[in-house]
């Protein structure tokens, strides 16, 4: 039987904004499996996110769901959160979005441990303002606005979350979309900052540029790129140059999270 | 019962007003002559059940502000001129969205960094203006401690009421100024509470405005599912392009100011019955300008002033009626010429307008409002 999305869907906000071939509808699709497989009340579950294409996302789900400016999923995230810790908060968007503009918030919440959980979706690009380069175009490549080539290096984002602070980091790729999910409980189920990348693709803005003749291609790409913890483990650095790390990179258990924290601020402050 | 008295900073004021209009969040940064305001609300949130967070940077403490306000918390944020520009951006996200909050400026000069310990008020345009898009706004500029505390009340009051960001504005000399407050009791002052829906939610639109022109605000966590977002939205919340919803939704969000000025406005009036010559002041300024106006009746000139405690919407009604009763009007602010603009703007030639400024760090002083109020008559 055909899994049953419509429940999760709001009447008549379909179809999407996205291209044909983008990852992003794979990346809802498991989200709403996780969100189903969690049970999450969806009066109580805030969607917050940011600009782009990947913002667009929580616009079609029923919940209580926020479109921010650009970069700002994770501070109005954290508002929500603070204000109300026993709502379940998902923030997602993209890499341009959530570490370029947003960089700072997005450092910040890892760091704060704040309970909730970020499906961020890298395809390597601005899609929506049509193709310029992000910090995770890979160097060399070609965007609307590398014309010559990026000569930027890139950001690891999955790295970065684990260097600011966030409890659980994980990893997958629109190729793999019955990982997704399976990571996405992970995240709902940690308490504290848990970030889900999710390595996307663009046919339409990156793709185009940088030679995959296809959908396909690109699916292909994110396969053989794609190398499962486990399998790293009995790799060479030199089998593992280009490829890039899946499942889950990293998880602490101990480090408190940040609601909590302040549940004890409250406590001091009222004497007990 | 003597009710309770203390000598408190303008800054301290304020925090105390939060907590008494019921503020359960605070947002913020650390930022030079507001940060009393967060210091006195860290202490005291949490004390009545409250969140308080000091975010990473100014961008972000509006943020989650406004995220803090849509789960139904009364949410303030205090900053200075160089924060407000920063706000900016999610400033206008409040306005469009429609969303409740606080954001006190306690003003220095600028542009920039510029004398972050000296008194200006040359943020009462940005108050105005300061976002891109067309929008209305309301800031609301007290003079005293006691009235600090009164005005941080009325801005959650109006923020409630009207669903959207209101900013009060006090300069440095106000907010580090010590004075005698008298805390009014519970239920002394009026406390509004944002409308909450009373349709099912199934038929909740967020921006629904056919049964009046500032729909109720459900909260997030509630029984109630919507949307929120900053692009041009139709009635249920969700983005739209279509020419006559977008006109109609940015027209109502302006109207519902413009059309309530009574109920916003609010100002004082010292001697202005048979002035000549009146003084236009708000902020601590007009502590100076009602010296000057005591001092120039001694004289046998008839000076009088208004003072604007909403100073947006601008009180351009009674101003009007000042300029065609006086021969000048001085307007008097520490900064080169902003709300002499709209001065001039309603008197419509009616009066001599002339502007006294100063932006050198040091407060006017009353003999420079005398000097100028002699020079134009």
């Amino acid at each position: 039987m055909a899994y049953d999305y419509e429940k999760s869907i709001r009447p008549g906000k379909l179809p999407h904004i996205w291209c044909p071939g983008c990852g992003h509808g794979i990346v809802m699709k498991g989200l709403i499996r996780a969100m189903d497989t969690c049970e999450l009340d969806r009066k109580n579950t805030a969607i917050v996110s940011g600009i782009g294409c990947a913002s667009r996302l929580p616009g079609y789900l029923d919940a209580c769901t926020l479109h921010t400016a650009h970069g700002r999923a994770a501070a109005f995230a954290t508002g929500v959160k603070m204000a109300k810790p026993e709502m379940n908060v998902i923030c997602c968007g993209g890499d341009g979005d959530g570490t370029a503009i947003g960089g700072n918030h997005f450092i910040h919440a890892c760091r704060r441990n704040i309970d909730m959980t970020y499906v961020l979706m890298n395809n390597y690009i601005y899609g929506m303002t049509g193709g310029q380069f992000s910090p995770c175009t890979p160097t060399g490549d070609l965007a609307s606005t590398t014309p010559y080539g990026n000569p930027d290096p890139i950001f690891d984002i999955s790295k970065l979350a684990i260097g600011a602070g966030a409890t659980f980091v994980a990893r997958t790729t629109a190729a793999h979309p019955r990982e997704i999910d399976k990571l996405i409980v992970k995240g709902i189920q940690h308490k504290g900052m848990a970030i889900i990348e999710v390595i996307d693709d663009c046919p339409t803005t990156y793709g185009r540029r940088n030679k995959f003749r296809s959908v396909i291609d690109m699916m292909k790409r994110l396969k053989a790129e794609a190398v499962p913890v486990k399998a790293a483990a009995k790799m060479t650095a030199e089998q593992l140059e280009g490829k890039f790390l899946t499942g889950v990179l990293f998880e602490d258990t101990e480090k408190p999270e940040y609601t909590a924290q302040y549940a004890d601020v409250i406590k001091k402050a009222q004497g007990a | 019962m003597a009710k309770k008295v203390a000598l408190l900073q303008g800054n301290e004021a304020c925090a105390q007003g939060a907590v008494y209009a019921g503020a359960k969040f605070f947002g913020g940064y650390p930022i030079t002559p507001s940060t009393e305001v967060a210091e006195v609300l860290s202490i005291e949130l949490p004390k009545v059940g409250g969140k308080f967070i000091q975010m990473e940077d100014e961008i972000a403490a509006m943020a989650s502000v406004i995220g803090a306000s849509l789960t139904g918390s009364k949410s303030i944020t205090a900053t200075s001129g160089p924060g407000v520009s920063l706000k900016q951006e999610l400033i206008g996200y409040a306005c469009i969205a429609e969303v409740p909050c606080v954001i006190i400026n306690v003003m220095r000069g600028g542009p920039s960094t510029g004398m972050p310990t000296g008194p200006g008020q040359s943020d009462v345009m940005q108050a105005m203006w300061g976002t891109h898009g067309d929008h209305a706004a309301i800031a609301l500029v007290p003079d005293s401690c006691q009235e600090i505390f009164t005005e941080t009340v009325r801005a959650f009051n109006l923020a409630e009421k009207y669903r959207m960001p209101v900013q009060v504005l006090f300069d440095e000399i106000v907010g580090h100024m010590r004075e005698r407050i008298e805390f009014p009791e519970p239920g002394e002052l009026e406390v509004i509470d944002r409308e909450a829906p009373s349709v099912s939610p199934a038929d909740y639109k967020p921006y629904d405005s056919t049964k009046g022109q500032i729909p109720p605000l459900a909260d997030f966590g509630s029984e109630y599912k919507y949307h929120v977002t900053g692009l041009n939205k139709a009635d249920d919340g969700f983005p739209t392009t279509k020419a006559s919803l977008v006109d109609a939704e940015e027209r109502r969000q302006i109207d519902k100011v413009m059309d309530n000025i009574a109920d916003i406005e609010s100002s004082e009036e010292y001697l202005t019955e048979d002035a000549e010559v009146v003084i236009w002041a708000y902020g601590s300024t007009s502590r100076s300008a009602r010296y000057a106006v005591n001092e120039l009746r001694k004289e046998g000139v008839k000076a009088g002033m208004f003072r604007p405690i909403t100073l947006w919407p601008f009180p351009a009604k009674r101003t009007a009626e000042l300029a065609e009763q006086a021969k000048a009007i001085v307007v008097a602010e520490m900064n080169l010429g902003q709300m002499v603009l709209e001065v001039e703007r309603v008197a419509k030639g009616n009066c001599v307008v002339v502007h006294e400024g100063r932006v050198d760090g040091d407060p006017i002083n009353p003999g420079q409002i005398m000097d100028k109020v002699k020079e134009v008559l």
